[in-house]
């Protein structure tokens, strides 16, 4: 009916912001990898150096414990917050009153700041600050030190974590579940499954779009996580909470040693694409074929 | 068919909510205490208000310019991706433009990238290529607007196009007939429809632009410094002021509340992209 030009003038602005800070940057960077790079060095000019960036990363310990932390804590947290997160939004399927009003409160955390999140957390377990390392003093005698234990400092970001992002897993997956018809539930109990066989044979399947792409969606944003692991414990103590972003803002980016840094940008999103990937062949992709 | 036993489930949302809403109240609790009753035994019960934490960031002439760039960022910032994206999204939506539903999609992939990745390139971008003359981007509030543009413009076209794809064609085409120019059946036939879709989007951009941290800590070193890049500054600063950084973080909080309040119901949508119905 109209002529596309019009369309493409619409379309433009977008297209063109858009070029200009993601698609050049990522051509950039990519760019800046192969290179020797460093403006405060002795030689300060750009020379290239095929892919020795790359061949230096694979020994990079910083870089590799980095990387080992980060998945450990995205496997800790996603799954502990697809469990818990499933089993509030089987809570809250139950007739009760005040629903809106708890949905409401449960809604609260995905609203902030990460960065706040990480400041609300660092109040809370800050030695002799913090309420939490008083109460499990006097309740179990640990001594809860998030500046030195290394495992406290971890389990602490994922419990922050879980705090942070339960809410958004809950509340899809009770979105699906309300969806759900109630045939397949009566017909079942009738021919007298047990609760395991419901949920295995019946809920799992029916509900396993809305649990992929919640997944998805946490995955990409727990590997990506750095404000509020910044905040909490700054990648510490030592390196046992420096995720790859936390490691790339901390170690990578102030060194000004610009062509090892972008090779390290350039690794990262090649992981968090295969990573991205591998979920997507692992499955989204069967269920298309089934369907 | 089941036995209900609704007191039990009220017990039970009690319990967490009581979880969700603590560690905020204790940031509150913070806030409002004098640094020398700090290091005595935590209490949870305040029994008296000491506001000068928030007398000092309000007078605090560093943090009164970090707010008011966070205030003209994230407002900048948010008016134009969902201008842009209103627009993007009646050209995707009415338009046959081959290839649109890759770029529809290339769209969003700008969002799913780290943005760690894109520190040093941007940084680089920003301070040596993207200059006229003397004046570089970086460190400027423009410059913040627009960058911010890589994760808000995919968000607010993702949002929007269900909305423009929901208001029927028939409209525009009967306006068309009549002689409506396009830019009359935008803004007058299309722009009052949108108008609640729009509205949300507005919201949501602007939050997640105000909470912004990682990019603004590394693009901007002086001039266009926002709220919660202040916030880690008093953390790194020798002897954390804790009180201080507790009433920055409420005052950074306020804002987000009151937007919550407003589109409670939208934010799993829109966090999940619409992939799950809020």
């Amino acid at each position: 009916m109209r002529s596309n030009k019009l369309g493409w003038m619409l379309l433009a602005p977008t297209l063109v912001i858009l070029g200009l800070f993601g698609v050049v940057p990522f051509i950039y960077v990519l760019w800046v990898s192969f290179h020797q790079w460093n403006p405060f060095a002795a030689n300060p000019e750009m020379i290239a150096n095929g892919a020795d960036n790359f061949r230096q990363l694979v020994f990079d310990t910083g870089f590799l414990s980095s990387l080992s932390v980060t998945l450990a804590f995205v496997f800790f947290a996603v799954t502990s917050e697809l469990i818990l997160g499933y089993a509030l939004a089987q809570a809250f399927m139950k007739d009760f009153p005040g629903k809106a009003f708890f949905r409401t409160i449960h809604t609260l955390p995905l609203i902030m700041a990460p960065i706040i999140v990480g400041s609300i957390w660092k109040l809370m377990t800050t030695p002799s600050i913090g309420i939490i390392p008083d109460l499990l003093d006097s309740w179990f005698g640990y001594d809860l030190n998030i500046g030195q234990s290394a495992v406290a400092a971890f389990v602490t970001t994922v419990v922050m974590d879980i705090w942070h992002w339960t809410p958004l897993v809950t509340l899809s997956l009770i979105a699906a579940l309300v969806a759900l018809p109630a045939d397949p539930f009566e017909q079942a109990q009738i021919d007298g499954a047990s609760k395991r066989q419901i949920f295995w044979h019946i809920t799992l399947p029916m509900i396993r779009p809305a649990i992929v792409a919640t997944v998805f969606i946490r995955l990409m944003d727990a590997l990506r996580v750095v404000d509020e692991v910044l905040m909490l414990t700054g990648g510490g103590p030592g390196s046992a909470t420096r995720y790859i972003g936390v490691h790339i803002f901390r170690e990578v980016f102030p060194r000004t040693n610009y062509g090892y840094g972008s090779a390290v940008s350039v690794v990262v999103l090649y992981i968090t694409i295969l990573v991205c990937w591998l979920l997507y062949v692992g499955l989204i992709a069967p269920r298309n074929n089934k369907a | 068919m089941k036995r209900q036993k609704p007191w039990l489930s009220v017990l039970f949302w009690t319990l967490i909510s009581f979880v969700t809403l603590f560690p905020i109240y204790w940031l509150f609790v913070i806030s409002v205490k004098p640094t020398v009753d700090l290091f005595s035994t935590p209490e949870v019960i305040l029994k008296s208000f000491y506001w000068q934490n928030y007398v000092d960031v309000l007078t605090d002439s560093t943090l009164r310019r970090y707010m008011m760039n966070s205030l003209i960022i994230s407002t900048g910032n948010a008016f134009l991706v969902t201008t842009l994206g209103f627009l993007a999204c009646y050209a995707l939506s009415r338009f046959d433009l081959p290839g649109k539903e890759s770029i529809f999609f290339w769209t969003i992939t700008n969002r799913m990238a780290p943005p760690a990745v894109f520190l040093l390139p941007l940084f680089l971008l920003l301070t040596q290529v993207y200059r006229i003359g003397d004046f570089s981007l970086a460190d400027t509030r423009i410059g913040m607007i627009l960058v911010y543009c890589t994760f808000n413009l995919p968000f607010a076209i993702w949002t929007l196009r269900p909305t423009i794809d929901g208001i029927p064609k028939e409209l525009d085409e009967a306006a068309f007939i009549d002689g409506a120019s396009p830019w009359k059946i935008i803004t007058e036939v299309i722009f009052p429809l949108a108008r609640p879709g729009l509205a949300v989007t507005l919201i949501l951009t602007w939050v997640f632009a105000w909470n912004e941290y990682l990019l603004a800590a590394t693009l901007t070193n002086f001039n266009a410094r926002t709220l919660t890049t202040g916030l880690s500054e008093y953390v790194t600063t020798t002897g954390t002021a804790w009180g201080v950084m507790a009433a920055i973080s409420v005052i950074t909080l306020i804002p987000a509340l009151i937007v919550f309040s407003m589109v409670q119901r939208h934010i799993v949508a829109g966090l999940t992209f619409g992939a799950v119905k809020g």
